[in-house]
């Protein structure tokens, strides 16, 4: 059974569509900005769990603020009796804070409570882990930037580029929408974004020039538009049982992972995407031909 | 690419049955001394993770105090002139005589010096000069502050080591950082209290006597009593310091049913503590720990014995720890804790059930999916991801590696991306077999045309997850370290197993139309 989608068709639309976007989700990055967790914002984060019937998070809330930590945010985890809250505090040397705090706490709230998880992270190491993610990020893209120049054409590493932009943009524009936070692990799921993207891309460009070298009468129009069918189904295969994969993660893997696989989510279906609407109009874009690849045989 | 000789059969069989049995050992309690065993991480056995910074200004304006005496005693033994010298800041000004300028000059400059030293191991003095006309300007290099801190570092590591073996708690991991940081990982610690208070003291005991007059040669400050806020004048001259203690520990004090802590000297201590509470009979002595005093007992007798006791209103545990520190000595500058985490054990367990439960889940949705699709090369790529899975775990165990919660997820994950080398391999091939009738031919095709394919495509991600790796701290470390072993475990077993597999098959089915839906 042949495939014979017209892909090609939606190229014009679909580009206006994604670059339309990008730009939201600028706009969201630069004027509303990201919600960084305490990893990268300094702070502290304690994971409660209340030992009652009905948790009230405003009962909750009130026994906090009487405990004069300044601003603190408090949200529910996952289960009905878990929560937790988050606030400023630059000097981390206390040893007895958290302590003081249980006790204080203790006299607050009628009934029992544990701290599942207490994380602490001063203001010197959240900008250095800030630092290194962004650093990461952006030599991961140069990475793959030089590796499929290596491998392709020019014209290739920049059609791969600007897809993996499209993907890690989108996907940080969503987090910012939503204020869903940044910590961590969305760093490590941006970059195995870049990776599965970068691999879908592969796959349909390699077929790419496989069929640029095979046929010289067609069109890199319609050349991408058969590539993209002939690997069309591998294409819907492997995302499928990565996203099988990653929302087993989401559903049952617990709430600390719910960010990581959400974001992961988000970039495994835009990565497929731009693999097929952003990746090839830029081959057409930039008038690959048999030419462009012949020549690095040579 | 389909021809396998029985050597290669044999050699990936037994290579296969190896990997099971190294896995294995992670479930089965055989009970082997070098059993190897996958670690949990901290976050899913429970425990605290801590990062310590050592503040280094004491130590490198102590360093500086000290250089600036030495300078005075090399000129004075060279018969230099200093017309003044002082300590500005981090900055020590000498000036000398016109006429000797360039001498001094030579001094410094001189790679052999012994006033300005390390060139010959670091290619760059101890200090750096600039020269003013008659005013040297010197200031510790690059080399000489990374020097501070490194030794400052290994003291600092050692008291640490020291402090945290004596609260006794489960293998616990030190680990330098940098040149100024020491990473602490206390696995199954929920609350790291006790110890970050053990920590957070710098434990520099010294002995120092009561001044009358503010004008001692010594040079007298007045400090704080602790108990009772009274302050005193006491002589910068320590007697005995933290040093001089061979042990100390706690004690009931059956005199007045105090606790205290008592204390054994060393040799030169107890001499020295013997001569000056000789001389000192009726003086008050004060007992510093960290720049505040604990206990200022007035003193009746000589003390000949070298051991002699605290006391300060200790609680038994305070008592306790106070002797702990000083066992364990003093560190050389204090510590900051600048980030910690903290994971409780029920939240650890709960991480570890979740997260085999999605794999499971998420194993069993993918091997369903690869069945439905593909039937029997479905059925080959599961027994596939089985290998690849047990390969997975065994490279893991090898590396002794730890396994966090991402690093869960990236197992998953990799259950989810192992698949594409296959389903590559059987497209390939599907496309190959409707041009070409001869099974074996169209799937030697398949093969050797989606090799290069598939190599491009987990390239990609292998560079990511390596500067993951690299950048990366904690837990996503754990997710990298699988991702990579993940993508090497699926092209071993893809290109090995796989493919074994699936010549035994067409070998069978030679003459029948073999057809990948």
């Amino acid at each position: 059974m042949k495939k014979d989608y017209k892909f090609n068709q939606y190229y014009k639309s679909l580009n206006v569509f994604s670059i339309a976007l990008i730009i939201l989700s600028l706009i969201f990055l630069i004027f509303k900005g990201l919600n960084y967790g305490v990893d990268f914002k300094g702070g502290t984060l304690i994971e409660i769990r209340v030992e009652t019937e009905k948790p009230d998070i405003e009962v909750l809330r009130s026994s906090f603020n009487k405990l004069n930590l300044g601003k603190i945010s408090i949200k529910n985890f996952g289960s009905d009796n878990d929560f937790v809250v988050k606030f400023k505090r630059d000097e981390l040397n206390d040893p007895e804070f958290i302590e003081n705090l249980q006790r204080n706490l203790s006299q607050e709230l009628t009934y029992d409570f544990s701290f599942r998880r207490v994380e602490n992270v001063g203001p010197k190491v959240s900008s250095e882990l800030l630092k290194a993610g962004v650093t990461a990020i952006c030599l991961s893209l140069m990475a793959m930037l030089i590796y499929i120049w290596i491998r392709f054409e020019w014209q290739f590493s920049v059609g791969a580029i600007a897809a993996l932009f499209h993907d890690v943009i989108i996907t940080l524009g969503i987090f910012s929408a939503l204020s869903l936070e940044i910590n961590l692990s969305i760093v490590a799921a941006v970059l195995t974004i870049v990776g599965y993207s970068m691999n879908d891309t592969v796959v349909i460009y390699d077929r790419v020039r496989e069929n640029l070298k095979k046929y010289s009468d067609i069109k890199i129009f319609d050349l991408t538009n058969l590539s993209i069918n002939e690997t069309l189904s591998r294409t819907i295969i492997t995302s499928s049982t990565t996203l099988l994969a990653l929302l087993s993660i989401f559903l049952f893997g617990g709430e600390i992972l719910k960010g990581f696989s959400l974001a992961m989510i988000l970039g495994v279906i835009l990565g497929t995407y731009s693999s097929i609407f952003i990746a090839n109009p830029l081959l057409v874009f930039f008038k690959v031909s048999q030419k462009t690849v012949l020549k690095e045989d040579n | 690419m389909l021809y396998f000789s029985k050597l290669k059969i044999t050699l990936i069989a037994l290579f296969t049955l190896f990997m099971v049995m190294v896995s294995s050992s992670n479930f089965l309690d055989l009970d082997l001394d070098k059993q190897k065993k996958i670690k949990l991480g901290l976050d899913l056995q429970g425990g605290s993770y801590l990062l310590l910074e050592l503040d280094n200004e004491p130590v490198i304006k102590q360093k500086l105090q000290s250089k600036l005496l030495e300078i005075k005693d090399y000129f004075k033994k060279n018969k230099i002139k200093i017309l003044s010298l002082k300590l500005d800041d981090k900055l020590i000004k000498l000036k000398v005589s016109k006429d000797d300028v360039e001498k001094v000059e030579e001094i410094f400059n001189d790679k052999e010096s012994t006033i300005n030293p390390y060139y010959f191991q670091y290619k760059a003095h101890q200090l750096d000069v600039k020269i003013n006309s008659d005013v040297f300007n010197l200031e510790l290099s690059k080399y000489g502050i990374i020097l501070i801190k490194n030794a400052s570092l290994d003291q600092a590591i050692e008291i640490v080591r020291k402090r945290v073996d004596e609260v006794g708690t489960n293998e616990p991991n030190i680990l330098k950082r940098g040149n100024d940081r020491i990473l602490l990982e206390l696995p199954g610690l929920d609350n790291p209290d006790r110890i970050k208070s053990l920590l957070g003291k710098t434990a520099d005991l010294a002995f120092r006597l009561e001044s009358k007059t503010s004008n001692e040669s010594f040079g007298t400050e007045k400090l704080k009593l602790i108990e009772t806020g009274e302050e005193l004048l006491l002589s910068k001259r320590v007697i005995i310091s933290g040093d001089n203690l061979v042990d100390a520990s706690p004690r009931m004090d059956s005199l007045n049913n105090q606790t205290v802590v008592s204390f054994t000297l060393d040799r030169v201590g107890s001499k020295r503590f013997a001569q000056a509470t000789k001389r000192n009979i009726g003086t008050r002595l004060a007992i510093v720990l960290d720049g505040q005093i604990i206990s200022a007992p007035v003193i009746r007798d000589v003390i000949a014995g070298g051991s002699g006791q605290i006391s300060g209103g200790f609680t038994f545990q305070s008592a306790t720890d106070l002797a702990l520190l000083l066992r364990s000595g003093a560190l050389p500058a204090p510590l900051n804790i600048i980030e910690e985490r903290t994971v409780g054990p029920d939240l650890g367990q709960d991480s570890i059930n979740a997260g085999i439960l999605s794999l499971i889940i998420g194993f069993l949705l993918v091997i369903g999916f690869m069945t439905l699709k593909y039937r029997i090369f479905g059925i080959i790529a599961n027994f596939t991801l089985i290998i690849n899975l047990i390969l997975l775990i065994s490279i893991l165990t090898l590396l002794e590696a730890t396994l966090t919660l991402p690093g869960i997820a990236g197992i998953i994950l990799t259950v989810g991306m192992a698949v594409d080398a296959n389903v590559l391999i059987f497209e390939r091939i599907k496309e190959e077999t409707s041009k070409e009738k001869n099974n074996l031919i169209a799937f030697d095709n398949g093969y050797s045309k989606s090799k290069i394919t598939i190599l491009d495509a987990n390239i990609t991600t292998i560079i990511a997850a390596i500067i993951l790796f690299i950048f990366g701290s904690g837990p996503v470390k754990g997710f990298s370290i699988t991702l990579c072993v993940g993508i090497l475990t699926t092209l071993f077993s893809v290109f090995f197993i796989a493919r074994l597999l699936t010549s035994i098959y067409v070998k069978i089915n030679k003459h029948k139309e073999i057809i990948i839906k």
